[in-house]
């Protein structure tokens, strides 16, 4: 065990799973020399020189479609689209080509590749680079999503994205990069897709919520917790695939739910969170389920961008009005 | 039969053009395209280019500011280009180091200050003002300068549209595409790279394996241009002439601005990690200002006491933007649901009242 950042956690688990694997290969924009703008692939050219951890072009459409290429021919890609906001530079390749190569060949040319990307907002960077895209890559089927909340999970799960025979795409939470810590086992062990985490035990209500809104949900927890209100959290982890009995165990502890995520609410991942407990669990509804989004906005220049991304408060106000129904 | 391709790799770089010497000489018998009283023209917007990045740097390090991209080093480039180009009729779009050039274009540079402080403020273009924003998602600016120098043609407007971007960018396939059809309508479009021999930490060799980007220009049917991007001389002269050949209707112009970015990408880099300081100094020789400065010293049009003199004057209108920057009301948490849609739809006007805990049916603005 050590304690370590996520963004120590995922470069553990990249130069593991490099050395465990001698198929990998890591690229993208100035992830060789530079090690990544923010250090995800540092020293990892050092170790296993510039042919395995390769600086691209700036390009994003080719080093993921490239990929494909670069998987039928046996090599397991490990591609950094640097912010997920240029993903949609890449987005055909991704949803279409990537996450289609399986099904349209009926099996025979299945794309075992991860596409890292960081995200999320609060950080102060310029336009394009805080959106929260998930769910518009959700929609395309055969491509798996998986945003860790938490130091021992970014690991595990990025060795279990790598090693996945499906496209993953791995999101990473910016402001969490050297925020969130923790102890993280040491060697190998991967972390299932599908099983989510139970972040805190509570009876009142349940809060649902991935990567970097998981800190919210918690410290709503907390502040309600000063209220008199327990609060039962939860982390996905995954939400393709995602955890149906889990979601729905979640919810019979408490009958309340509010979803969070930092996306827009309109057609963002919480309606699909939502539209699943009211059709596996109505009959243990309490109250109206509830989503706590962004508005739907465009991610701000950083001047209120506190006011886009929900916060705890907005959380806890939710929680006490589900309460009250 | 074995046959040969026709069509080799070009793999020696041609000379870029070139009418100042690091020392400001005119090379011989050149003409200088600036008379003095422009060439001080565009010199003022470069060193107030120079001075605000250095305001703007200590600012953002006492942070006030939010992440910028500075612009030393490759001020030439910038105004050479922009000096071609007629507020009037002419479209600048800009990457993200183009301020002096937005600025002489009409661009308010508080709005600027605004930008990089953050506020929603900061986007707002003034009406008749012909630039489009900052770009900060690389590549993306080049298919609308296509549509607007197209769609000036179109409408028999003798304007052109001047558009920006980085050797790093133009790897992106919107390059391509951008250039593809601005060959095919004849689009009055300069397509001004500035080759500034970084992308973040990815040297120009990793971009291309060709010699000069703008080699690329005939293969879509159009003429590229080598310049030296340090020489306010030669940029002016080569965008002058590529200019008044698309006006003529001779269509677009692929320039190649050979500059260097003195300094970190943006306030988020460190440069350290990936560049030579050998070759950082070789490049602070080749400095744009310095040339132009000695250039007119020649011309007894600069000396100490003009210089003194000129950075005082800069200092104070720094100030100025700054000063009228902050005249601004602060940022409020309402901007967020104002310019979204032409009228607010049902759903965020729900949201706006439920964040910010207004009263049903109190004032839903559109703004
Ligand atoms: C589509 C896209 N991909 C990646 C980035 C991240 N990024 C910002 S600037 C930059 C390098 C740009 O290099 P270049 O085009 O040469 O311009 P320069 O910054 O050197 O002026 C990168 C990779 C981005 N902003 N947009």
């Amino acid at each position: 065990m050590a304690e370590m950042t996520m963004i120590e956690a995922i470069r553990s688990a990249l130069r593991l799973e490099m050395e465990r694997d001698e198929r990998v290969i890591v690229m993208g924009e100035d992830v060789g020399q530079l090690g990544g703008v923010f250090r995800a692939t540092d020293g990892l050219r050092q170790f296993f020189g510039p042919s395995r951890v390769v600086d691209t072009p700036l390009a994003e459409s080719v080093i993921a479609g490239s990929a494909l290429g670069l998987a039928l021919t046996g090599l397991v890609p490990v591609i950094e689209i640097q912010f997920l906001g240029f993903a949609q530079n890449a987005y055909h390749q991704i949803c279409q080509q990537l996450a289609r190569s399986r099904y349209r060949t009926r099996g025979a040319q299945p794309a075992q590749i991860t596409v890292r990307a960081p995200f999320g907002g609060n950080v102060r960077t310029p336009e394009f680079h805080s959106d929260s895209m998930e769910s518009q890559f959700a929609q395309n089927t055969g491509l798996k999503i998986v945003m860790p909340a938490s130091a021992p999970d970014a690991k595990g799960l990025l060795l279990q994205s790598i090693r996945d025979p499906d496209p993953v795409l791995f999101l990473e939470p910016l402001r969490g990069y050297r925020m969130i810590s923790g102890e993280v086992p040491d060697g190998d062990y991967t972390v299932p897709f599908g099983a989510l985490r139970t972040v805190r035990e509570g009876s009142d209500v349940t809060l649902v919520a991935w990567s970097g809104s998981v800190p919210v949900a918690a410290e709503a927890a907390e502040l309600l917790d000063a209220k008199g209100v327990s609060a039962h959290v939860v982390d996905l982890r995954t939400l393709v695939p995602l955890d149906e009995a889990g979601l729905v165990a979640a919810l019979e502890r408490t009958g309340r739910c509010v979803v969070v995520h930092e996306a827009p609410a309109t057609a963002g991942f919480g309606a699909e969170v939502v539209a699943l407990l009211q059709e596996q669990a109505f009959y243990s509804l309490e109250a109206p389920l509830r989503r706590v989004a962004a508005p739907d906005s465009h991610y701000p220049l950083p001047g209120v961008e506190r006011d886009f991304v929900p916060g705890a408060g907005l959380v806890v106000r939710a929680a006490l009005e589900t309460l009250e129904a | 039969m074995r046959v040969e391709p026709q069509f080799l790799p070009s793999t020696e770089a041609v000379e870029p053009i070139r009418l100042l010497d690091e020392a400001g000489r005119l090379a011989p018998g050149a003409e200088a395209p600036l008379d003095p009283s422009r060439t001080l023209e565009a010199l003022r917007f470069m060193m107030f280019g120079r001075a605000f990045d250095a305001r703007c740097w200590s600012m953002q390090r006492q942070g006030r500011l939010g992440t910028f991209a500075p612009i030393t080093g490759q001020e030439a480039a910038i105004m050479g280009s922009a000096m071609a180009a007629d507020p009037a009729r002419d479209w600048l779009v800009p990457q993200y180091r183009e301020l002096p050039a937005l600025l002489r274009h009409g661009y308010p540079v508080e709005r600027v200050v605004l930008y990089r402080q953050g506020h929603p403020a900061g986007g707002f273009v003034p009406p008749g003002v012909r630039v489009m924003p900052y770009q900060v998602s690389l590549a993306a600016q080049l298919p609308h300068a296509v549509g607007i120098g197209w769609g000036m043609k179109l409408q028999a407007q003798s304007g052109v549209a001047m558009v920006y971007f980085g050797d790093g960018a133009s790897s992106e396939g919107d390059f391509h595409e951008s250039c593809n059809l601005a060959g095919i309508v004849d689009a009055p479009v300069i397509f001004l790279l500035q080759n500034n021999g970084w992308a973040i930490s990815t040297p120009r060799s990793i971009q291309t394996a060709g010699s000069d980007i703008a080699s690329r220009a005939p293969a879509y049917g159009f003429p590229g241009v080598s310049v030296d991007g340090n020489d306010l001389m030669a940029v002016y002269l080569v965008t002058a002439q590529a200019v008044e050949r698309a006006r003529q209707g001779g269509g677009p112009t692929l320039i190649e601005a050979h500059t260097y970015r003195m300094g970190a990408h943006t306030t988020a880099d460190d440069p350290s990690r990936y560049v030579d300081p050998e070759t950082e100094k070789g490049w602070a020789r080749r400095d744009p200002i310095l040339r132009v400065q000695r250039y007119l010293a020649q011309l007894g049009e600069w000396s100490e006491d003009r210089d003194a003199q000129w950075r005082k004057e800069i200092e104070a209108d720094v100030d100025d933007a700054f000063e009228r920057a902050s005249r601004f009301p602060p940022p409020r948490a309402s901007d967020l649901y104002e310019h979204v849609f032409d009228e607010v739809t049902p759903a965020l006007a729900r949201q706006r009242r439920w964040h910010l805990q207004e009263a049903a049916g109190g004032d839903e603005e559109t703004g």
